[in-house]
C-alpha cells in the first residue's frame, strides 16, 4: 500500500513536467505578451520591464528558471497584479472554490444518489419518470441559466438569500451558488445511480440475497449498495476537480473571488506565470483525484488490487 | 386430484401451478399445470431441456420470478400456501425453511462481501445469532462441505476461491440456518467433471445425515441417475413423466424421456455408431402447439396427439406419464442398432 502511493506519486512528476512544458511553449508561441498595448510604451521602460521579469531572456532559460521555481514551489509573480506573486493569488481563491464546490459536491452526492435509486426502485412509476425527467433538464440547463434563476427567486423575489458576494464562513452566502453549481452533477449522479442500481438489482446475486430470506433494508443497505457506487467513483475523481476549481459562471454570476475568474483573464492578458500556476494546480489536483478515486476503487470493490 | 407418490409424510405439495409472463399483449405460459409432490428426505430430480421451465418452477416455489410473472395454482408446504403469501411470511420460509442453491455460484454470491459476512448473515437473520455464535456456527457448516482450514476461509472474498470451493460454500450457507428441502438448480453445471463428482457426493451425504429433501434441477440425466429417488421429466413448461428413478431409467414411458436417454453415451453397452439427438427444437411458449407440445419431434405420433393435449396419468402405481401413445417405445434402440 504504501509502496504503491509513493510509486504513483512519484509517476505524478514526468506528468506534471510534460504539463508544464506543453502550457509554457503553448503560451510562449501565442502572439503578444503580458505588456503589450496598444499605447506605445517607451522602449526604455519596455526593455527594464522585461529584464524584471526575465523575458529578455532566452526562451530555454526563462523555461529553465520556471522548472526550478516550481520545484521550489514558487509559482512567480503575476504579470498582471503587481506585487501579488501566484502563489498568494492560489492561496486567496482556492480556499473559496473548494468551499463551494465542496458544498456542491455534498449536495449532488447526497440529493443525487437518493433520487437515483428511489427511481430504480419504483421504476416504472411515477417516483421514476418525474425525478428522471428532472434529471435531464438539470443536465441540459447551463449553470448561466440556472444561476440568475435562482438569485432572481431567493434573492431578489424572496429576499431569503443574498445575491451574491462571499463572506468566509457564511452559509447564507454559500448556499446558492453552492446548489447552482450542484444541480448538473445531482442530474448526473442521479442518472448514474439509477442505471447503477438497476444493473445490481438484477444480478443473480440480489436474487440469492432473496432467497436467503433476508430483510429488503439489509439487501439494500449491505447487497445492494455498494456494487452500485462503482461507476459512481470514476465520475468522481475528475467531477471533483471541476468543482474544486472554481466554475467560471458561478463565480462572475454570485461575485466569488475565486481562481476560475483569474483563469481566463490571466489567458486572455498572457499572464504567463498566472496561467502556468493554475494550469498546474489542476494538473496536480487531477492527478490527485485520480489516484484517491483508485484508493476508492480498491476499498468499495475486493476485487481490484492495487499493485 | 389424486395424491401422488410421496404425498405420505410430504413436505411439499405442488397442484396445477403455472407461471407465466406477459409479453407482447398475451401471457405466456413457462411452466404449466404442474403438480409435483416432495417427501421427507426426498431427493426429486426434474429434468428436461433448457428452458423447459424448470428452473422458473423452482424459482415459484420461493416466490422469486420476478414483478411481472403470474403464478396460479398452489403451493403447499407443510401446512402453509407459500402462493400469495405475504412477503414478510415468505421471508421466513425462504433460507429457513427452504434453501436454494444457484447454478453458477462466482455470479450467485456477492463478490462485495466475505465468504463469512454472506454465510453468517443466514444465523443471524433467521436464528437470531449473535455474531460470534454465528461466525462459529459458518466454520462448522463449511467443514461440514468438507473446505479446509474454514476459519481463514471465512474472511476470503469468493473470487479467491476456486469454482467447486465457490459452490460448496454456498452449499454451506443455504444449508446453515437448516431448512429442511434444499433446491439446487443445476448446481454442478459450471463445474468441471471431478468437482461435479465431489458437490454431489457431498450433497448425497449431506442427505444422509440431515435427512434434508431436495428438488434437483438439472439437464444431465447421468447426474439424476446417480441422485434422484423420484425423476419428473419436463418439456415445454409441463411434466411428461414422473417416477421412480430406476423405473423411468429401466422402462421409460414418454417417448421424450426415451429420447434423452438415447442423447447420452453410456459406458455399460456397446457404444451407437453415432448418439441420437432429438430432431427439431422445443416450441417457443409463444407457439406451442394445440395438442401435445412434443408432438412435432415425436416418432410415435398419431392424429390425437395433434387436436388433444394429453393428461399425465398414473399408468402403474408411482408411474405417471402423459402421452397418447400406449403401445411400446423402442424405435430409438432399433434405430441405433
Amino acid at each position: 500500500m504504501a509502496r504503491y502511493l509513493l510509486r504513483r506519486l512519484l509517476g505524478a512528476i514526468p506528468t506534471l513536467l510534460v504539463i508544464a512544458t506543453i502550457a509554457f511553449l503553448l503560451l510562449h508561441a501565442a502572439p503578444g505578451g503580458p505588456f503589450d498595448s496598444e499605447k506605445r510604451m517607451l522602449p526604455e521602460i519596455q526593455r527594464a520591464i522585461e529584464a524584471r521579469y526575465h523575458l529578455n531572456e532566452p526562451l530555454w532559460r526563462q523555461y529553465v528558471r520556471y522548472l526550478s521555481d516550481l520545484a521550489h514551489g514558487d509559482l512567480g509573480p503575476s504579470f498582471q497584479y503587481r506585487g501579488v506573486s501566484v502563489n498568494q493569488i492560489i492561496a486567496q481563491g482556492l480556499p473559496v472554490d473548494a468551499t463551494v464546490g465542496l458544498s456542491a459536491l455534498a449536495l449532488a452526492l447526497l440529493a443525487g444518489g437518493a433520487i437515483g435509486v428511489n427511481a430504480a426502485l419504483h421504476r416504472g412509476t411515477r417516483l421514476d419518470y418525474v425525478p428522471m425527467a428532472a434529471a435531464v433538464l438539470g443536465i441540459s440547463l447551463p449553470v448561466f441559466v440556472i444561476a440568475p434563476l435562482l438569485i432572481l427567486i431567493f434573492a431578489v423575489d424572496l429576499h431569503w438569500l443574498p445575491a451574491g458576494d462571499w463572506v468566509a464562513g457564511s452559509p447564507r452566502h454559500l448556499l446558492l451558488p453552492a446548489v447552482a453549481l450542484a444541480l448538473p452533477y445531482t442530474a448526473y449522479v442521479a442518472r448514474m445511480m439509477r442505471a447503477s442500481t438497476l444493473e445490481v438489482l438484477h444480478s443473480p446475486f440480489m436474487r440469492t440475497a432473496h432467497a436467503k430470506g433476508l430483510p429488503p433494508r439489509l439487501i439494500l443497505w449491505r447487497h445492494a449498495l455498494r456494487p452500485t457506487l462503482t461507476p459512481l467513483i470514476s465520475f468522481l475523481g475528475p467531477a471533483i476537480v471541476g468543482l474544486v476549481t472554481g466554475s467560471i459562471v458561478v463565480e462572475t454570476v454570485f461575485g466569488l473571488p475565486g481562481i476560475g475568474r483569474y483563469f481566463v483573464t490571466a489567458a486572455l492578458n498572457r499572464d504567463y506565470t498566472l496561467v502556468m500556476g493554475i494550469t498546474v494546480l489542476y494538473g496536480m489536483l487531477i492527478i490527485l483525484f485520480n489516484l484517491l478515486a483508485d484508493l476508492c476503487y480498491a476499498w468499495v470493490d475486493p476485487r481490484v488490487r492495487l499493485h | 386430484m389424486s395424491t401422488q407418490h410421496g404425498a405420505e409424510g410430504g413436505l411439499l405439495q405442488i397442484r396445477s401451478l403455472t407461471v407465466s409472463y406477459p409479453h407482447a399483449g398475451a401471457q405466456l405460459d413457462v411452466v404449466r399445470d404442474v403438480d409435483l409432490d416432495v417427501g421427507t428426505g426426498e431427493i426429486v430430480g426434474l429434468v428436461g431441456e433448457s428452458g423447459c421451465g424448470k428452473t422458473q418452477l423452482l424459482l415459484a416455489l420461493l416466490g422469486l420470478n420476478g414483478a411481472r410473472a403470474q403464478r396460479r395454482g398452489s403451493i403447499h408446504y407443510r401446512g402453509r400456501e407459500l402462493l400469495g403469501a405475504d412477503p414478510a411470511s415468505l421471508r421466513q420460509v425462504r433460507g429457513a425453511e427452504i434453501g436454494m442453491v444457484f447454478q453458477d455460484p462466482m455470479t450467485a454470491l456477492n463478490p462485495y462481501l466475505t465468504i463469512g459476512q454472506q454465510i453468517t448473515e443466514m444465523r443471524r437473520v433467521h436464528r437470531g445469532d449473535g455474531a460470534r455464535a454465528a461466525e462459529r456456527h459458518a466454520i462448522t457448516m463449511l467443514e461440514a462441505v468438507h473446505i479446509a482450514d474454514a476459519a481463514r476461509q471465512l474472511r476470503r472474498y469468493p473470487h479467491e476461491l476456486s469454482g467447486g470451493m465457490r459452490q460448496r460454500a454456498m452449499i454451506a450457507m443455504a444449508l446453515s440456518a437448516e431448512p429442511r428441502l434444499l433446491l439446487a438448480d443445476e448446481p454442478t453445471t459450471s463445474l468441471d467433471v471431478t468437482v461435479q463428482a465431489q458437490i454431489l457426493s457431498l450433497l448425497r451425504e449431506l442427505r444422509e445425515r440431515t435427512g434434508i429433501a431436495m428438488v434437483l434441477v438439472t439437464h444431465d440425466m447421468g447426474v439424476i441417475a446417480e441422485m434422484a429417488d423420484r425423476v419428473a421429466v419436463m418439456y415445454a413448461g409441463g411434466i411428461v413423466e414422473q417416477a421412480g428413478c430406476e423405473q423411468l431409467f429401466s422402462q421409460a414411458r414418454h417417448p421424450y424421456t426415451e429420447a434423452l436417454h438415447y442423447c447420452v453415451p453410456r459406458l455399460d453397452e456397446p457404444p451407437p455408431p453415432r448418439l441420437t439427438t432429438i430432431g427439431g427444437a422445443p416450441p417457443s411458449p409463444a407457439a406451442r402447439p394445440a395438442g401435445c407440445a412434443f408432438e412435432p419431434r415425436c416418432l410415435y405420433r398419431s392424429d390425437i396427439c395433434r387436436r388433444r393435449s394429453p393428461a399425465l396419468l398414473e399408468t402403474t402405481p408411482g408411474h405417471w406419464k402423459a402421452c397418447h401413445h400406449d403401445g411400446p417405445l423402442g424405435k430409438l434402440r432399433e434405430a441405433a442398432a
